[in-house]
């Protein structure tokens, strides 16, 4: 996993497979650290299964026993001095946040957020919303697909002219917003 | 910069376009591209992103760009499978950028699946 975004686009996967209808991206930039924050209304799991998670021996998936997303993740995070979490609730949704400490010579970059984002709405236009909310420093930037997908109403979201849109509307605003922390 | 203003104008003409195709139906066709942790890691992200602005900027109104989990190749990650209605359903292995848009128009566009890309056809597959 060579940057921040892949570790996002990761654990989105997850909220997906949990069954999630929105998927909450807040990520913050202050001085030196670098927050992201996944909030999911999936499945959630119970609490032995949360303590287990951060484990590479343990995976919800059948096809081999290992899961390396989640330790991959953490191990990025905290290697950079930073920290990493975990909290789930049964039926109601999981919080995945990790922080990073940019000025460390061990963070991976911030990488291709705008792409990242892109590919999650685009590959799942409709059984689920993403809200995606950045802050660095006095810029901010909030967009949500369900009020995408209300301006279009009876339009996909993945229609050509609007997957030209969305790329481009992602790119400018994250640039804008994260210039400074994109490499 | 891009604002959501411009989704109305963007809206009101796909409609147009829309109204104005409502014979030609195509069927619908999927490239499911593999998006576990061993497929991004492998590079699954520029792939999806160039499957999906090959077929936006083909105008390619009929093609679904979604994503799965692992199905246990990770060697040979990253994948995607074109699925063409009254076709064989063609897995690719070891995608690129160059290959995801060599396949939106080889195969998607003009019919014909790309055989050196595809999963049996290389040695260690």
């Amino acid at each position: 996993m060579r940057d921040i975004s892949l570790h996002i686009m990761d654990l989105a996967q997850n909220s997906l497979s949990a069954g999630a209808k929105l998927i909450t991206i807040d990520i913050e930039v202050i001085g030196d650290r670098l927050t992201f924050k996944l909030t999911d209304d999936g499945k959630g799991m119970p609490k032995e299964q949360v303590e287990a998670v951060v484990s590479p021996f343990v995976s919800s998936r059948t096809t081999r026993k290992v899961g390396l997303g989640i330790p991959l993740t953490k191990q990025s995070a905290e290697i950079t001095g930073g920290s990493f979490s975990v909290e789930s609730s049964l039926g109601k949704g999981t919080v995945v946040s990790a922080k990073y400490v940019l000025s460390s010579i061990d963070c991976i970059p911030l990488g291709d957020l705008a792409g990242t984002l892109l590919s999650l709405i685009s590959g799942n236009p409709d059984s689920v919303d993403f809200a995606v909310n950045i802050k660095a420093g006095e810029k901010s930037f909030n967009m949500n697909t369900a009020y995408i997908k209300e301006m279009l109403s009876g339009i996909s979201l993945n229609e050509p002219e609007v997957v030209k849109w969305l790329h481009g509307y992602l790119d400018e605003n994250i640039a804008d917003c994260l210039g400074g922390y994109i490499t | 910069m891009k604002s959501l203003e411009e989704l109305k104008e963007i809206r009101q003409k796909t409609l147009d376009k829309i109204n104005m195709r409502k014979e030609d139906k195509e069927e619908a066709v999927r490239v499911v591209v593999g998006m576990a942790t061993c497929g991004i890691a492998a590079g699954a992200r520029p792939v999806m992103i160039a499957f999906i602005e090959e077929c936006a900027k083909r105008g390619l109104r009929h093609v679904q760009v979604t994503q799965t989990g692992c199905i246990g190749l990770c060697q040979h990650e990253p994948m995607a499978d074109v699925i063409i209605p009254g076709m064989e359903k063609v897995t690719y292995i070891k995608l690129t950028p160059e290959k995801a848009r060599r396949i939106v128009l080889e195969h998607i566009v003009n019919g014909r699946p790309i055989a050196e890309y595809a999963i049996g056809s290389q040695e260690d597959a």
